[in-house]
C-alpha cells in the first residue's frame, strides 16, 4: 500500500537548516493499522504531511497504491488527496458554518457527486459513527468526541485508500479517546489501512504496529499485540 | 456557475457579517449611483441644448452675399453683388451628395416696417420667397391648407402660407383664413395654408411670424429678377456639408467673378459645424461623467477587494481544510471571485435601480414645474445600463482577483497548524 524509500526533508529557518527527516524507509501493507510514535520534534508530523501530500520531500521515493507520488502540482495533489486519502486532525477541523452532514459530504462535493447521492452517502457514514440524529447540528453544538467522529465520517466518506490520523485523540479526555480509537479499530477491522500519529503509549498499543521515530530516523519498528479499545469503553 | 451549493455558500459567507457586507456594498452602490446621475444630468443638458436647434436639418449651411474685399478681373474692391439662379444650377450640377439647395429671397426682417396689410389691420412680418423643399430644411407643421408646391413655382401663383402668429395679428378669432387675401407691399396674395413651428426658446415667437410665398412669384412681384438673396443647402446623410462647403463657395466665387482668395465676399453659416461643436462638447461631458463616476466606483471596488482579502484571511483555516479534503485550487479561486462579483453586481444593481428612481423623480419634478431652460428629460439609455453592468462584472472580477490569488497561496499545511 505505502512504500517509502530514503525520504529526506529539511527546513530552512533563517540561516539555520533544520534536517527533519534523515532517510526514512518503510512499507505498510493493505489493512494495517500503524502507529507512528515519537516525541515532539522527532519528525512525525512532517512525515505525515508528506504522506498526506500536504508537503513534499526533498528526496526519496513515495509510492501509494502503486502510484508514484512526485512532481505534484497543486491541482494534481488536490485530486490525489481527494481520491486516496482521508484526514483526521487533532483539532477536528470541521467547517463551523456547515452542519455535520454537510461537513461529511464535502469531499464528495469535490468529487462532483450529485447532491442527492452525496447526502445519502454522507448520512450512511454519519450513521456508522452513530451520529445520525446529529446530522443537522453545527459543529459548535457537538462535543469533542462527537466532532472527532464527524471528522472520521468525513475522512471515510470518500472511501480513501489510506486514512491518516494526526493525534486524533490529542484534544480528548481518555474515555472519549478510547471511543474514538474503538471506532478507528472497527474501521481497520473492515479492511482499511490506517496510519495514526500519536505520542501516547496506550493509544499506540491499540494499533497493530508501532514505528518509533527519533530525530528524523526510525529507531524501532515493532509488531504489537493489539489492545482492543472496546475493553475500556 | 448555477450550482446550488456554491450559491448557498456565497450567501452564507456574505451574510455572516451583515453590517460589514452592507458597508462594503454601499461603496459600489454609491459609485454606480453617481455615475448614473452624472450621465443622466449630462443627457438632460444635451437634450436641452439640442432642442434649441429645433427641427432644422443640422447638416445644412446658409450662404449669403456680402461686398467683395478684393479687386478681381477689372472689377473694383467693395463691390456689392447678388447670387443668381444660375449659381444654384451650377452648384446642383457640380457638387454631388447635396440633398436640397433652396434659394431664398426675403422681405422685412428684424425691426422691419409694417409691410403686410389686411383690411384695417397691419403688421411687420418676414416674407420669404421659397421653393417647396425648404419645408425639409426648416421644418414646420402645416396646421391647415397646404405648403408651396411646384405648380405654384411654375405658374408664379400669388399664394401665401402664413404663420400662426400672423394669423392672430391679422385675423379675428375664429375667422376663416383659407382663401382670404393679404396685401404684401401692395401686392395681393391668397392665403392657402397656415403653419406652426416648434417653439423652444426666444426665437419661437419670431418663427410664427413668417409668410412663405413661391420663389418665382416673389422674384416677379418684388422685382428681384434672377437674384437670390441667400441659400440654404443641405447635404445627403452620410456626407458632411462642412466638407462640401469649400467647393460650393468656389463655384459661386467663380460665377460671380470674385477673387478666389477673397474670404469675406461670401458669408455663410455652417450649422453642421456648430452642431458638431456642441456634439463634441457633450462627448467631452460624457467622458468626464464616466471618468468621475468610474473613479468613485473604483474606491468602492477597492473596498470590496479589501473586504475580500479580510474574508480570505479569516477563512485561511477553512481553505486549508478544504484543500486537505481535495478541493481543486481553481474551485477555491472561483468561489472567491464569485463572491466578489456577486457582491459588486448586487450592490451595483441596487445603485442602478436607485439612480433610475432618482431620475424618475427629477423628471416628475420637471414636469410639475414646467420646462427649465436648457434642461430636458435627463435619462440614461439601456446601453449605458448594460455598459454599467459590464463595468460591474469586470470590476468584481478585478476586486476578487488579488484575494483569490492569496486564497490559493494558502498552503494547507500552514492553515492546519495547531495553534
Amino acid at each position: 500500500m505505502i512504500e517509502i524509500k530514503d525520504l529526506h526533508k529539511s527546513y530552512t529557518m533563517g540561516s539555520n537548516v533544520l534536517h527533519v527527516l534523515k532517510g526514512i524507509n518503510f512499507k505498510a501493507e493493505d489493512g494495517e493499522l500503524v502507529a507512528i510514535m515519537g516525541s515532539s520534534g522527532s519528525g512525525k508530523s512532517t512525515l505525515l504531511n508528506i504522506l498526506g501530500m500536504l508537503d513534499e520531500a526533498d528526496s526519496g521515493e513515495y509510492t501509494l497504491d502503486g502510484v508514484p507520488i512526485r512532481d505534484l502540482t497543486e491541482t494534481k495533489a488536490a485530486k490525489y488527496r481527494n481520491k486516496f486519502l482521508g484526514f483526521v486532525f487533532q483539532s477536528f477541523n470541521l467547517i463551523n458554518y456547515k452542519n455535520a452532514l454537510e461537513n461529511v459530504a464535502l469531499p464528495l462535493y469535490y468529487q462532483r457527486m450529485p447532491r442527492k447521492e452525496r447526502h445519502d452517502k454522507a448520512m450512511k457514514y454519519l450513521e456508522q459513527v452513530g451520529l445520525k440524529e446529529w446530522a443537522h447540528h453545527l459543529p459548535s453544538e457537538l462535543s469533542g468526541g462527537q466532532k472527532q467522529r464527524v471528522a472520521i465520517a468525513r475522512a471515510m466518506a470518500a472511501e480513501p485508500k489510506l486514512l491518516l490520523a494526526d493525534e486524533p485523540t490529542g484534544a480528548l479526555d481518555s474515555t472519549t479517546s478510547y471511543e474514538v480509537m474503538d471506532l478507528i479499530q472497527k474501521i481497520n477491522d473492515a479492511g482499511n489501512t490506517i496510519l495514526v500519529v500519536t505520542h501516547e503509549e496506550d493509544i499506540a498499543h491499540m494499533c497493530k504496529r508501532i514505528i518509533h521515530l527519533r530525530d528524523g530516523v526510525i529507531v524501532k519498528d515493532e509488531k504489537v499485540e493489539q489492545v482492543r479499545a472496546s475493553a475500556y469503553v | 456557475m448555477f450550482n446550488r451549493d456554491r450559491w448557498k455558500e456565497i450567501l452564507e459567507v456574505l451574510s455572516s457579517n451583515w453590517f460589514r457586507t452592507l458597508l462594503t456594498a454601499f461603496g459600489v452602490f454609491w459609485g454606480i449611483l453617481i455615475l448614473i446621475i452624472l450621465l443622466a444630468a449630462g443627457k438632460g443638458l444635451e437634450n436641452g441644448i439640442k432642442s434649441d436647434f429645433g427641427d432644422i436639418a443640422t447638416n445644412t449651411m446658409f450662404m449669403w452675399s456680402r461686398n467683395t474685399t478684393k479687386a478681381y478681373k477689372g472689377l473694383p474692391n467693395n463691390r456689392s453683388y447678388s447670387f443668381k439662379l444660375e449659381d444654384v444650377t451650377a452648384i446642383k450640377d457640380h457638387v454631388p451628395h447635396l440633398r436640397f439647395i433652396s434659394p431664398r429671397n426675403q422681405l422685412g426682417g428684424f425691426r422691419g416696417a409694417n409691410n403686410v396689410v389686411r383690411g384695417i389691420k397691419t403688421g411687420a412680418f418676414n416674407v420669404y420667397g421659397d421653393y417647396p423643399e425648404i419645408i425639409n430644411q426648416d421644418p414646420m407643421t402645416i396646421t391647415s391648407g397646404r405648403f408651396i408646391n411646384h405648380s405654384d413655382i411654375a405658374d408664379k401663383r400669388k399664394v401665401a402660407i402664413i404663420g400662426e402668429g400672423v394669423r392672430t395679428s391679422l385675423y379675428d378669432v375664429g375667422e376663416d383664413v383659407m382663401g382670404s387675401y393679404i396685401k404684401i407691399q401692395g401686392v395681393n396674395f391668397m392665403v392657402v395654408g397656415t403653419y406652426k413651428k416648434k417653439a423652444n426658446d426666444g426665437d419661437g415667437e419670431e418663427g410664427q411670424n413668417q409668410i412663405f410665398i413661391p420663389f418665382t412669384t416673389f422674384s416677379q412681384a418684388f422685382n428681384r429678377g434672377n437674384d437670390v438673396g441667400w441659400m440654404a443647402i443641405t447635404a445627403m446623410d452620410g456626407h458632411s456639408i462642412s466638407d462640401l462647403k469649400e467647393r460650393i463657395i468656389a463655384i459661386v466665387k467663380e460665377n460671380r467673378k470674385i477673387h478666389p482668395d477673397d474670404t469675406r465676399a461670401v458669408g455663410y453659416f455652417d450649422l453642421y459645424e456648430q452642431y458638431n461643436r456642441v456634439e463634441s462638447l457633450f462627448a467631452a461631458m460624457k467622458l468626464i461623467a464616466y471618468f468621475v463616476g468610474i473613479l468613485v466606483l473604483l474606491s468602492g471596488i477597492i473596498g470590496v477587494s479589501n473586504i475580500m482579502l479580510i474574508v480570505v484571511k479569516e477563512r485561511t483555516k477553512e481553505i486549508g481544510i478544504r484543500r486537505a479534503l481535495g478541493e481543486d485550487p481553481w474551485s477555491i479561486r472561483k468561489q472567491i471571485l464569485m463572491e466578489s462579483i456577486f457582491l459588486t453586481l448586487f450592490s451595483g444593481m441596487a445603485g442602478i435601480v436607485f439612480g433610475a428612481l432618482f431620475i424618475y423623480g427629477v423628471n416628475t419634478l420637471l414636469e410639475l414645474n414646467g420646462p427649465v431652460d436648457m434642461f430636458i428629460n435627463p435619462s440614461v439609455s439601456l446601453g449605458v445600463v448594460t455598459g454599467a453592468m459590464v463595468i460591474l462584472i469586470v470590476s468584481g472580477l478585478l476586486a476578487g482577483f488579488i484575494p483569490a490569488q492569496s486564497a490559493i497561496r494558502v498552503r494547507p499545511i500552514e492553515a492546519l497548524r495547531n495553534d
